[in-house]
């Protein structure tokens, strides 16, 4: 446990330095030396931060899914804390990733949103996410919170398919890598990136979720103990 | 369930048809449907004043109402049983199976005949509602129907054992049900304007598809649902 | 008659967090009578909804056997008749017709018009058949979960509160529903009262 956090913040502090500080340069000579991405230039230093994020959030929401699953097979009451801790992270991570994917709208097609099928995405799943916790504050009883909640996710989670995968085809989009995308840079899809650029991006990943790990280990534990404290005074 | 087990099958029909004699005695979901389409339509008329929207616009208005309207009423299937303590009833007698069957079923008659009304409610009130393609118009009201009916009646079954089920039936089926209400719009977008069937193709494999991931799903689910 | 059993291991339930009972056990065959008591929320109406399969419980099982063979949950519902202050018919619906939709809900397509007479009549409601169950007194609504309970004739009937909105007429009634059912099948009685309770052989005490 101990190296995955140590892992964690010395990926996410590299990825937040040098993704910020270091500077683009029309052929890049030395490893601290981006190269300019038509299209994106400077902007494209969100790619360290918005993809992983995003990314983020839908392993969150699929862990959640999981454990839900487990629970309602099971009916051990420790699923249903790991399955609630993870969709409150997800939460977080959803709204980090709304926030810098509206950023990076901005200053790339000049509107905060446009509805492209990517961000209509992580908007629904903003929704579920927020339907989720809604469900749960209207349920009195643990085993009904948990079963009923489970129950959602999973009828939510079938849907989430249908937008990463028909979406994106019925409807053309902005993101890049989409079907709309007229210079063609679709920086992650196509690789465009150069090999340096690659080494901090999936830092950023490995960071972000290692961080996700983190954050989830310290929420279910802190859960279970609070859990085992109201046991033992009924 | 063992679709050839013909007692399951008696034991569906018989719960559709004691929803249905019930709901020709009290005629609460149909007048709560009824009322609810003619009100939001004309609020409709009254926002637009005389502007006629253009297909796309129709489109969208149309599955908006669509959309509020089944919120109003198709949670009744499960919340009326659980108002008037006949869950414990019928979950004496029929197996769960047979209970989410009869139940889908109720709501996809309901959900039909709702869209249908509306349909020719905005025939008589919008001039631009011509269905110049009538094929991918009454497929899509048939697929977009079983689909909303279906997310719908086990959302409903969600919240009809929590608190706050008014608010919380919306709240829980539109992120669920974007999906198909994008898709349905597009496909009634093309049947507005006249394109040939071929070109609604995509929509409707993904509303067929939607039917069967959502009604297998709830199928599998409904038992940890329904079941205390 | 085949042998019939059921069998209830180390049954516990907790809600909340909060334990209602624990280890419970009992085993009960053809003529078999339990009555379970205890007070007020004691869990004596969680016990009997764990028995009838409506509610599952967080420790232990339930199992019913036919002639030896474990019944799946499908198949216990034939074989099973609960009246309890929890069960509620259908208000828009006369006596009658609760009865037929109920037991053709239930999978029986064709209902034996003579026994529903005998038992209508047995609860003084056949005169009222006709009329919906919103003009019904409680009493009335108490009698017809009687003829509800019984028109499949179920190898185990379960009474929770038994005599709850009865009359004497009402407690005649139910008295020889239980020594009849005693003579064939099993009978299980959640009851507070201690004259209700010795109508049963065997007792467990819930709390």
């Amino acid at each position: 446990m101990a190296v995955l956090k140590v892992a964690a913040v010395v990926l996410v502090t590299i990825v937040l330095l040098g993704g910020i500080a270091i500077p683009l340069a029309a052929s890049p000579q030395s490893f601290f030396e981006f190269p300019v991405i038509p299209g994106l230039e400077e902007k494209a230093r969100n790619i360290f931060f918005h993809v992983p994020v995003a990314w983020t959030t839908v392993v969150a929401f699929l862990v959640s899914m999981v454990y839900g699953i487990l629970y309602l097979r099971t009916k051990k009451i420790d699923y249903d804390i790991i399955s609630v801790s993870s969709a409150g992270l997800g939460f977080i991570f959803c709204f980090l990733a709304t926030i810098t994917g509206a950023l990076w709208a901005k200053f790339n097609w000049g509107s905060f949103w446009n509805w492209d099928p990517r961000e209509t995405s992580i908007f629904v799943l903003l929704l579920i996410y927020g339907a989720y916790f809604a469900l749960r504050s209207a349920l009195d009883t643990e085993e009904k919170r948990a079963t009923l909640s489970a129950a959602y996710s999973i009828v939510a989670g079938l849907t989430v398919p249908f937008f990463i995968f028909v979406l994106p085809r019925l409807v053309s989009g902005l993101h890049p890598g989409s079907g709309g995308d007229i210079d063609g840079s679709g920086p992650v899809v196509e690789f465009k990136m150069s090999a340096n650029m690659l080494v901090f991006f999936f830092m950023g990943l490995a960071g972000f979720n290692l961080l996700y790990v983190w954050i989830l280990n310290l929420r279910v534990r802190t859960m279970r103990l609070e859990y085992a404290q109201s046991h033992e005074q009924s | 369930m063992d679709l050839c087990d013909v007692s399951a099958l008696t034991s569906t029909y018989a719960l559709l048809s004691k929803d249905f004699r019930s709901e020709l005695r009290t005629r609460y979901a149909v007048n709560a449907l009824i009322m609810f389409v003619v009100t939001a339509v004309s609020v409709i008329v009254f926002a637009l004043r005389s502007e006629q929207p253009d297909s796309g616009v129709l489109a969208g208005m149309f599955w908006v109402v669509v959309f509020f309207t089944a919120m109003s009423g198709l949670s009744r299937a499960f919340v009326s049983e659980e108002e008037r303590g006949t869950v414990l009833t019928l979950q004496l007698v029929a197996t769960p199976s047979v209970v989410y069957f009869g139940k889908l079923l109720f709501n996809t008659v309901l959900t039909v005949s709702m869209v249908l009304a509306v349909t020719a409610l905005y025939m008589v009130v919008f001039s631009g509602f011509v269905i110049r393609s009538p094929d991918i118009f009454f497929l899509t009201v048939l697929l977009g129907s079983l689909g909303l009916a279906s997310a719908s009646t086990i959302i409903a079954a969600i919240i009809a054992k929590a608190n706050t089920r008014g608010t919380l039936y919306p709240v829980l089926s539109f992120p669920v049900l974007i999906v198909l209400l994008m898709t349905v719009m597009s496909a009634t977008g093309k049947a507005l304007d006249g394109e040939p069937f071929a070109s609604a193709g995509a929509d409707f494999m993904v509303l067929l598809s939607y039917i069967m991931v959502m009604t297998g799903g709830s199928y599998l689910l409904f038992d940890f649902i329904w079941k205390d | 008659m085949t042998p019939f059993t059921v069998r209830g291991t180390n049954l516990g339930k907790t809600f909340n967090r909060k334990v209602i009972f624990r280890e419970v056990s009992f085993e009960l065959g053809r003529t078999s009578s339990l009555a379970i008591t205890g007070r007020n929320g004691s869990g004596k109406s969680t016990l009997v909804k764990i028995i009838a399969g409506l509610l599952s419980p967080s420790a232990g099982s339930v199992a019913i056997e036919d002639g030896g063979q474990i019944l799946d949950e499908s198949r216990q519902r034939e074989h099973l008749g609960l009246v309890s202050p929890y069960l509620q018919l259908y208000d828009e619906f006369t006596a009658l017709e609760n009865i037929e939709i109920l037991s053709r809900i239930r999978g029986i397509k064709t209902l034996e018009r003579d026994h529903v007479q005998s038992l209508l009549t047995t609860f003084s409601l056949w005169d009222r058949r006709n009329d919906a169950l919103r003009v019904y007194s409680s009493g009335m609504k108490q009698r017809l979960k009687y003829v509800f309970a019984l028109v499949h004739r179920p190898t185990v009937l379960i009474l929770d509160e038994p005599t709850s909105n009865l009359d004497s007429e009402g407690v005649e009634s139910v008295k020889h529903v239980v020594r009849d059912q005693k003579s064939r099948g099993i009978m299980i009685i959640a009851t507070n009262e201690a004259q209700e309770a010795k109508w049963c052989d065997e007792a467990l005490h819930l709390g």
